[in-house]
């Protein structure tokens, strides 16, 4: 029975991370249509620019943790904010009337750019960085189940982070005009609200999500390293499918389904756990086959 | 100014003049000597720590006035990732300059390389990788090996374990072919010994996260966790192993003797583990003091760490065999073969009909106060201190 409790706060830690990357396809699928394939390599870019201001703070003589955690995050998020709204405006905003395909290719190319970029320019970028533990890490025994405080507090973080955007989304004005831009963009337009803006913060939020993904990633694993947003883009992009992308809640649901997954198949099936990602992958090609349109799929009154 | 840039010039003429007959007294023939191992990744740490060694070798031999030739490295980074292994293999043996190549670390990498290089017919001398089917389940002379295999290592560690009264076992190890043979090595001897294995989980070789097969680790209750593989794993998993509250003894294989494995963690964390490799460690071995002291004059940037004298003796075995029959290919091979209690820093090297060294000691290692220590020298074999559970 502890057991269980010990898989299920696994399960919900690796949920979280993984529903924080799938938040942010869902937001930018809702309000533009675009799949943005270089959003995984945008979270690893947060979590570097984390490691980084946490060094700086380090090296500058903030050496009390909640110091440098604070820098992690504050210049985490303002850095892929920054990020994704750029690569909004740059790169997706040009191409929106081409061929979907083409802006789906487009950012499967820069996330490439992005990761040998700091792969090649980072210091030591091709090897491993210890990313530093900055949350306490006293544990709690409940008989075989240890629960430590960085892990819950991790957990706590996230699904705060995924309340709060619910409620931007549904209770706020900003929310209000995200919504409206997904569901129609010129009739948005006529009601005056500001269009290109709406587009550039719904892209810098996904981003600035994606960074807290990246740096729970990192204090929770204390590793980063310049490849870590590749298989979390693909399994954040599948956890929004079989969620229903479009729907904050499917991508919500897919990532929390996705960890259980993984679980299941490293603890509970017959083959060796080293095919978990295989059999996880394996039902969600099954669960497309049955909902094609994803668990929720997304109602056109209802986006985002 | 005029004149100023003149004098200039000229005098960077005639100090290039002047370096001119210097260089052509000793008008050596230039031979390039390969070497690939992971400069980049988890395991970069050893790898640049070979090359280092390697490159010293090298620069110790140009400095010889009595050698025939002038040698040149051509270092590639493998990334300890085998596609990139095989470019690297390929790019060295086909350039007619290279005569041989001091090859690999990671198992998987070597396994994969070994065809290419019987193919080019390019000697090579294998300086870290331990998986036995390297050398003995082909039968190419183009390949040898300085350091020994994970057959007497794992036997070793099976017994050792087991006389230190431990009883059961889980193993983790990664799915390459060097995780695996960890495995069945182990299992095989642990079983011969008595030690029962509650559960086996094969990890993939870039997983982040262990907290599944780790919890169900927990639950089978083992007084060891063994793990077969790599560092940066390694690091991952004794990480993993604290946040789940698992308080298993935790024993690696040759694959984690490594200062990265160290650097890694929390010094609270790292102390205690145990593992094992072939050979002795450089401060005991016959040529260590003098391997260290020129080291540590050459002011690389980094420790030679686990493997670098290994991949320093390769080196010079092989310069040898070049200096011998001159820079070709095939002769270097058959001069390798013939190998025979040939002294060098890491202890007599006899090569066996598939290029093997036979390395007999096995050294055990645990750490202490954030260094790799020998066991009989630690405080853990005097009884001041004590591994988990005992």
């Amino acid at each position: 029975m502890d057991l269980l409790g010990q898989y299920l706060i696994n399960g919900l830690m690796l949920g979280t991370i993984y529903a924080l990357v799938a938040v942010g396809f869902t937001l930018f699928f809702g309000v533009l249509d675009v799949i943005k394939f270089s959003h995984g390599d945008v979270l690893m870019v947060g979590a570097f620019t984390g490691f980084t201001a946490a060094s700086a703070a380090g090296a500058l003589g903030f050496s009390h943790p909640l110091a440098q955690l604070a820098a992690t995050v504050v210049f985490a998020l303002a850095g892929t904010a920054l990020l994704g709204a750029a690569v909004a405006k740059w790169l997706i905003l040009p191409l929106k009337n081409a061929p979907r395909l083409n802006i789906l290719l487009a950012t499967l190319m820069l996330g490439t750019a992005l990761r040998e970029s700091v792969r090649l320019f980072y210091p030591d970028g091709s090897n491993p960085k210890a990313f530093p533990s900055l949350l306490p890490t006293s544990a709690w025994q409940f008989g075989n189940f240890t629960l430590r405080a960085d892990s819950a507090i991790l957990v706590v973080t996230g699904i705060a982070v995924i309340v709060g955007l619910h409620l931007l989304i549904n209770r706020t004005r900003l929310g209000l005009a995200i919504r409206a831009v997904a569901q129609d963009e010129e009739t948005a337009r006529t009601m005056g609200i500001n269009y290109t803006l709406i587009v550039l913060v719904t892209f810098a939020l996904g981003s600035g999500i994606a960074a807290v993904a990246g740096v729970m990633d990192g204090l929770y694993y204390n590793e980063i390293n310049f490849g870590m947003g590749l298989l979390l883009g693909l399994i954040g992009f599948s956890a929004a499918i079989i969620g229903g992308l479009g729907n904050l809640y499917g991508a919500i649901l897919g990532g929390f389904l996705f960890a259980a997954l993984q679980m299941v198949g490293a603890v509970a099936m017959p083959f060796a756990s080293a095919y978990k990602d295989v059999f996880a992958f394996a039902v969600v090609i099954a669960l497309m086959a049955w909902k094609p349109t994803g668990l929720i799929p997304e109602r056109s009154s209802d986006r985002v | 100014m005029k004149s100023i840039l003149r004098f200039s010039v000229g005098a960077v003429l005639s100090a290039a003049l002047a370096a001119v007959p210097l260089v052509g007294a000793s008008a050596k023939d230039t031979v390039k000597i390969a070497f690939i191992g992971p400069l980049s990744g988890g395991t970069a740490s050893i790898g640049v720590g070979g090359r280092n060694s390697t490159e010293l070798a090298v620069r110790l031999r140009n400095a010889d006035p009595k050698a025939k030739y002038k040698y040149e490295l051509f270092a590639q980074d493998d990334e300890c990732k085998p596609n990139v292994g095989v470019q690297a293999a390929t790019k060295a043996a086909a350039d007619r300059k290279v005569i041989g190549g001091i090859t690999h670390y990671c198992s998987a990498v070597a396994m994969s390389t070994v065809d290419i290089y019987h193919k080019f017919n390019l000697p090579v001398i294998v300086w870290g990788a331990v998986l036995p089917d390297i050398t003995y389940a082909n039968d190419y002379a183009e390949v040898h090996r300085v350091n020994g295999t994970m057959i007497n290592q794992n036997q070793v560690a099976a017994d050792f374990m087991t006389k230190q009264g431990y009883k059961t076992w889980v193993i983790l190890h990664d799915t390459t072919d060097y995780g695996k043979g960890h495995n069945t090595y182990f299992t095989k001897y642990l079983t011969e010994d008595g030690g029962k294995i509650l559960g086996t989980f094969g990890v993939t070789s870039d997983q982040q996260d262990f907290t599944a097969e780790l919890t169900k680790a927990k639950e089978l209750k083992p007084d060891v966790i063994y793990f077969g593989g790599l560092t940066p794993l390694g690091v991952r998993i004794r990480q993993q192993m604290d946040k789940l509250g698992i308080t298993a003894q935790f024993q690696g294989a040759s694959g984690i003797v490594s200062d990265a494995f160290i650097e890694g963690l929390d010094p609270k964390l790292a102390e205690g583990t145990v593992a094992f490799r072939e050979g002795a460690p450089v401060e005991k071995l016959p040529g260590g003091q003098y391997f260290m002291s020129e080291y540590e004059k050459a002011k690389f940037d980094q420790g030679p760490d686990a493997y670098g004298p290994f991949a320093f003796a390769a080196a010079n075995l092989l310069m040898d065999a070049i200096e011998t029959v001159g820079p070709d290919r095939k002769k270097v091979t058959a001069y390798l073969g013939k190998i025979e209690n040939r002294d060098s820093i890491v202890g007599p090297i006899t090569f066996d009909d598939h290029g093997q060294n036979s390395v007999a000691a096995i050294t055990k290692y645990v750490i202490q106060d954030g260094k790799w220590v020998l066991w009989e020298d630690s405080e853990y074999a005097s009884g001041k201190r004590k591994l988990t559970g005992k």
